[in-house]
């Protein structure tokens, strides 16, 4: 076996560029299949971290008759002494923030221009808000007692040409069904590097916006974030409660997730497309080698090789080329997805909704997709070289003896 | 002791619609030890006949022996591993594996058998020295001239020590001394280690080697008489 890769290296070195050129076709498309897999994993796993730091949390408490997507503002669908609840899970050694947020849907006006968007109540002093805290563009964040201040978007504010300072009149939903007015200032403006959500979400204290729709001491839900994602599950089950619904951040990010396997299952395609374009160069550099050794390949038939050995033999200079051809191909792929890993690039606003994306996508290499993909090249080059190996294999020996 | 044995073999080629007769029924026998010439005109079936031999080839008709085994019935593979150890090789091209020294050339069909290190060692060293290459052994073929290439083959026909080499116009791609060099290695190694020696040529500076010479023509054999045997 040892004679045979000897064997196998040196055919690969009497055309040396050939081979190296075979061989940087599996790099590239080995590289190029990491960086896309870096992308996509990078893509949604940003989209659920987003989700989990501004929309879902780690686990939310609502009452049990709320409907997320109604938004409801009825007493009974909403968290009773919501301040006190929050209190009380923040003492839970997993929790490292839990606040209460009132949501409701709201038209914002501003001169002649009008929006949709969702009115949120926060705590301005939780830790659970630093998104906001930390992401402010112009202007400052709301202090609790503020009963005329709001905070906008930065799309929005470009939108409605906004400044800190200026008034817009907002319309939102009360808890008895009407509808409440009232003229508002804009204390500051914040970025999350999330457009669609930045463009959509206004924010007030809460206190204001509970008296603004007749829920006073009332909440939509607790949001909570945990010191390790990974127990939601076991902290939820100790906070169920009659009357509350307690939600993880897998169940209210259950679309992204299927959207990832979704995803995987659309990559195993695209890996194989790719892979299957590499495996034809080195294919087509062993029929070549076939074509140009077949009197050599009939001098080996003639002293006694079986074809089945020679068939190996064509898969040595194969695997030789696969293995060098993955190996670079890994120095690349780690080279350029450390980079947008790092760097990441600016894709704006891609206006896509339910899916939460930033800004800036970059990329996230696993070592599971690194492995699979390497397996999946090696594998797949060897496959589709067994046909020139057999080709090899098959040949006559008369025949071959008798090739120029 | 009977080595090979050909018993009314034909062998058709059919190219397209054209079928071409190369071997019309041929009978012949071949003795250990033997040092014989298979001789005629181009087309007369010398390459033809010496395939079917070799076991690279099957008989369209009739029944091939080597040491009294039939093997007209057998499998590529089977094929392959009697040619492994029974028979040896020379062509007219110099058909050394151009990747390989002459020391490995050589060492190839011992690896094929699977003879150990030591042992492949000791018997490439000795057929080096027997065909006058030792000191060519780190040499690969592009390095050497048509001769010493011939010579290594003739070595590395002989690795396996095998019943009978087979040799297809060894000195048509030779200068005279290169060719006499040649046949007068065989003749030598003929002597030495007994092994039968079955060689197909139209050169006579090269039938007057040979003790025996077989004269094919039109598929058929003409004669069938003693040589010189020169040495």
């Amino acid at each position: 076996m040892l004679q045979l890769y000897r064997m196998a290296y040196r055919n690969l070195n009497r055309n040396r560029r050939r081979s190296v050129l075979s061989s940087l076709a599996v790099s590239l498309g080995l590289m190029l299949l990491m960086l896309m897999a870096a992308i996509v994993r990078g893509e949604i796993q940003g989209s659920i971290q987003s989700s989990i730091k501004l929309v879902s949390g780690d686990l939310q408490i609502r009452a049990a008759s709320y409907v997320e997507a109604k938004s409801s503002l009825k007493w009974e669908d909403l968290v009773a002494n919501p301040d006190a609840l929050a209190a009380q899970v923040e003492t839970l050694p997993q929790v490292s923030a839990a606040t209460p947020r009132l949501f409701a849907t709201a038209i914002v006006a501003a001169g002649n221009l009008s929006s949709g968007v969702q009115l949120i109540g926060i705590d301005p002093g939780s830790a659970a808000n630093a998104p906001f805290a930390g992401g402010m563009v112009a202007g400052s964040l709301l202090t609790p007692g503020d009963t005329e201040g709001i905070l906008i978007g930065q799309p929005l504010a470009q939108k409605f040409g906004l400044r800190v300072g200026d008034t817009v009149n907002l319309s939102a939903n009360t808890s008895n069904g009407d509808v409440a007015q009232q003229t508002f200032i804009v204390r500051g403006i914040f970025s999350t590097h999330t457009p669609t959500y930045d463009e959509s979400t206004l924010l007030m204290p809460l206190q204001k916006a509970q008296a603004f729709t007749q829920t006073q001491n009332h909440a939509s839900t607790i949001f909570v974030l945990l010191k390790d994602p990974d127990q939601a599950q076991a902290v939820a089950a100790a906070l169920r409660a009659p009357g509350y619904q307690v939600l993880t951040w897998q169940t209210m990010n259950a679309l992204t997730l299927q959207t990832e396997q979704l995803a995987n299952a659309y990559m195993l395609v695209l890996y194989l497309i790719v892979l299957a374009v590499t495996a034809t160069v080195v294919v087509n550099t062993l029929i070549m080698a076939v074509f140009e050794r077949t009197r050599e390949i009939g001098i080996l038939a003639a002293i006694g090789m079986t074809g089945r050995r020679i068939m190996v033999l064509f898969l040595a200079e194969a695997s030789l080329l696969a293995v060098g051809g993955i190996l670079f191909g890994l120095v690349l792929g780690f080279l350029v997805c450390l980079y947008f890993e790092k760097v990441g690039f600016y894709v704006g606003n891609l206006g896509t909704t339910g899916f939460l994306l930033g800004d800036r996508l970059y990329a996230l290499l696993t070592a599971g997709d690194t492995i699979n993909l390497m397996i999946a090249a090696l594998v797949i080059t060897l496959v589709a070289s067994l046909y020139p190996a057999v080709l090899a294999a098959r040949l006559e020996p008369v025949e071959a003896l008798r090739a120029e | 002791m009977e080595v090979a044995r050909v018993e009314n073999v034909t062998r058709v080629f059919k190219v397209g619609e054209v079928e071409t007769r190369a071997l019309r029924g041929i009978s012949l026998s071949f003795e250990s030890g033997e040092f014989s010439a298979l001789v005629g005109p181009s087309g007369s079936g010398k390459t033809t006949l010496l395939q079917l031999l070799g076991c690279l080839d099957l008989p369209t008709e009739g029944r091939v022996f080597i040491n009294s085994k039939e093997v007209t019935h057998l499998n590529r593979n089977q094929r392959a591993d009697l040619r492994r150890a029974t028979l040896g090789f020379v062509f007219q091209f110099f058909a050394l594996i151009p990747t390989l020294t002459a020391y490995e050339n050589v060492e190839m069909p011992l690896l094929l058998i699977g003879k150990g290190a030591s042992e492949r060692r000791e018997r490439v060293t000795q057929l080096l020295e027997a065909v006058g290459m030792a000191d060519r052994a780190d040499h690969r073929p592009d390095q050497l001239s048509g001769g010493q290439q011939q010579r290594v083959a003739v070595a590395r026909a002989l690795a396996p020590k095998p019943s009978v080499i087979l040799a297809d116009e060894p000195t048509a791609n030779l200068d005279t001394a290169n060719g006499e060099q040649i046949m007068e290695t065989m003749t030598r190694l003929n002597k030495e280690t007994g092994v039968t020696f079955i060689f197909a040529t139209h050169d006579p500076r090269v039938i007057r080697y040979a003790r025996r010479v077989i004269t094919l023509r039109d598929g058929l054999v003409a004669e069938n008489g003693s040589g010189g045997g020169k040495r």
